[in-house]
């Protein structure tokens, strides 16, 4: 896959940022993922720091070694040579969800929005596979979309103080799992048992940018039985 | 029994390495020392590896003894150093013995001091550094701020000579602060006058800042643009949120954000930041990323001048 036009912009004094586009796609989110791997390895020697996101790409270089001049050359010079970069394909990753409005406080309002169901709700959620754009907020936070049209959803007007670990959770056209306990504006509609963020296995995620997660219903007795806390 | 333990930990004392670097797709930020000049001269004056992990005490109020003897430095705020009840000059290395007791008090100017001991702390990395993120549970101990009763390791003696940095060299927590900004990400969506007015008025520190940001109390930017995505957000990346008061990011940042951005801070003026508390005033100035390069490389070149400046104290 060839890269698109990109323009590259100066973020701070050792930093560059990469744009692809101002909208997101899969297609961008895809060129961004393939950017990171190429640029990743042909400025390896000078990289501090690469934060992919839905359409761009943040470099933070060490600035005793280089500048930006040289810096952006490289980077002009890395994406056009690339191609011979192997795409890893992204993997499938299956996340077991206790859809309920015991697990999920804002189940039943987000159905009585869209006029649809509880069960519709949770029907519609795991209809499509969706996409993991970028990794950020907290550790092991994955943004993935694009939720269906019917479920778009906007934020609470104040966030909850405490939204607890595993909540499965939908926002504008956007789902996620919370990785831990922290604050959050996201609609609730389930919980995951599935530890999405732990420090002390390799890999420390289930999933990476570019794979692709699949939510399946189970029920309590799962839940409980896959190690879910209610 | 080695190493040392702590007596009082104080208002929040955390454990900080240079900072973990290569993480942020993890959605893991940097953490890493608030204040990284204070930080590289503690562990200078001890001739450690730059980056070895230190103690980062904010406020003051800490109390430990040594379960061995090691040579100790403290550099940063004015917080008042004790071994044995005996006052000590910080930046400068002090030899101690086991069952010396080490105290720093209140700071009176700045906000956080760096203690450094030979060899630096010895803790398990995660994820590359030791750096102690609160937020993640990341670093340090278990994730966390220090305790009282907590015992830390800490390296074998270098047997190296004491030092102290000539006065003339130290920084100046009190004095007015400029903070040199190089304009970047959306800066091209705020409007001439609203930058005018950016660069023309002071800035207050509010309360609401920490290791993650500093918020400003100033006149209010407005930003034509409504909606982005989510970007990576780097250090000093001044943040303009909805109400348009400021917010510089700093070493626990999140690393993705929605909000536009102006540009970024020079991370040698972030570091004096980061030892101003509330009230404190302060105002920008744009400088170019040649300028920002520049001043760098100047304070490399300064630093390591410095440091062949050192004085002996024994």
């Amino acid at each position: 896959m060839s890269l698109p036009d990109y323009r590259i912009a100066i973020a701070g004094e050792n930093a560059l940022i990469l744009y692809f586009a101002d909208q997101m796609s899969a297609e961008i989110n895809q060129c961004v993922l393939q950017a990171t791997q190429a640029l990743q390895h042909e400025l390896a020697d000078v990289l501090l720091d690469v934060t992919p996101s839905y359409a761009s790409l943040l470099l933070c270089y060490n600035p005793l070694l280089t500048d930006h001049f040289a810096v952006r050359q490289r980077i002009r010079q890395a994406l056009a040579n690339d191609g011979q970069h192997s795409q890893q394909p992204g993997q499938l990753v299956e996340l077991p969800v206790y859809y309920s409005e015991e697990s999920g406080p804002d189940l039943a309002r987000v159905a009585k929005l869209h006029q649809l169901s509880i069960d519709d709700v949770i029907k519609l959620h795991q209809q499509q596979s969706y996409r993991v754009y970028a990794i950020g907020f907290a550790p092991g936070f994955a943004y993935l979309g694009e939720l269906p049209e019917q479920l778009a959803t906007p934020r609470l007007d104040s966030p909850r103080k405490k939204v607890p670990k595993g909540a499965v959770a939908i926002a504008d056209r956007q789902t996620a799992v919370y990785p831990a306990v922290s604050p959050g504006g996201w609609n609730l509609i389930g919980l995951c048992p599935v530890k999405m963020f732990d420090p002390t296995s390799s890999p420390s995620m289930p999933v990476a940018v570019g794979d692709e997660v699949r939510f399946t219903a189970i029920d309590k007795t799962e839940f409980l039985s896959l190690g879910g806390q209610l | 029994m080695s190493g040392l333990r702590i007596e009082q930990p104080g208002l929040l004392s955390l454990l900080q390495d240079q900072g973990r670097f290569g993480q942020s797709q993890l959605g893991l930020t940097t953490g890493g020392p608030a204040d990284g000049e204070a930080f590289r001269w503690a562990n200078a004056l001890l001739g450690n590896a730059p980056g070895s992990c230190c103690l980062e005490v904010t406020m003051g109020g800490l109390q430990l003894t040594m379960l061995q003897a090691s040579r100790i430095a403290v550099c940063g705020a004015a917080m008042a150093l004790r071994i044995n009840q005996q006052p000590q000059p910080l930046w400068q290395s002090h030899s101690v013995q086991q069952g010396d007791v080490i105290e720093l008090e209140m700071a009176t100017a700045g906000l956080r001091s760096y203690l450094a001991v030979d060899g630096g702390f010895q803790l398990t990395a995660q994820f590359g550094s030791t750096s102690t993120v609160l937020r993640e549970g990341i670093g340090g101990i278990d994730g966390g701020k220090l305790q009282a009763g907590q015992q830390l390791a800490i390296g074998a003696s270098q047997g190296k000579p004491n030092w102290h940095l000539p006065e003339a060299f130290r920084p100046d927590y009190q004095a007015p602060l400029t903070l040199r900004l190089i304009e970047g990400y959306q800066s091209d969506d705020f409007s001439h006058p609203s930058k005018q007015r950016f660069y023309q008025h002071q800035f207050k520190v509010s309360r609401q800042s920490d290791r993650m940001g500093y918020r400003l109390e100033g006149p209010a930017l407005s930003c034509q643009r409504r909606s982005m995505l989510s970007e990576g957000i780097c250090y000093g990346a001044v943040q303009i949120p909805p109400d348009g008061q400021p917010i510089v990011l700093l070493t626990d940042r999140q690393t993705l954000g929605g909000y536009p951005k102006l540009g970024s801070v020079l991370s040698l003026d972030c570091w004096q930041l980061a030892q101003r508390s509330a009230g404190a005033e302060l105002h920008f100035e744009a400088i170019s990323m040649e300028q920002a390069h520049n001043a760098l490389h100047l304070a490399e070149q300064q630093f390591q001048r410095r440091l062949q400046q050192l004085q002996s104290v024994d």
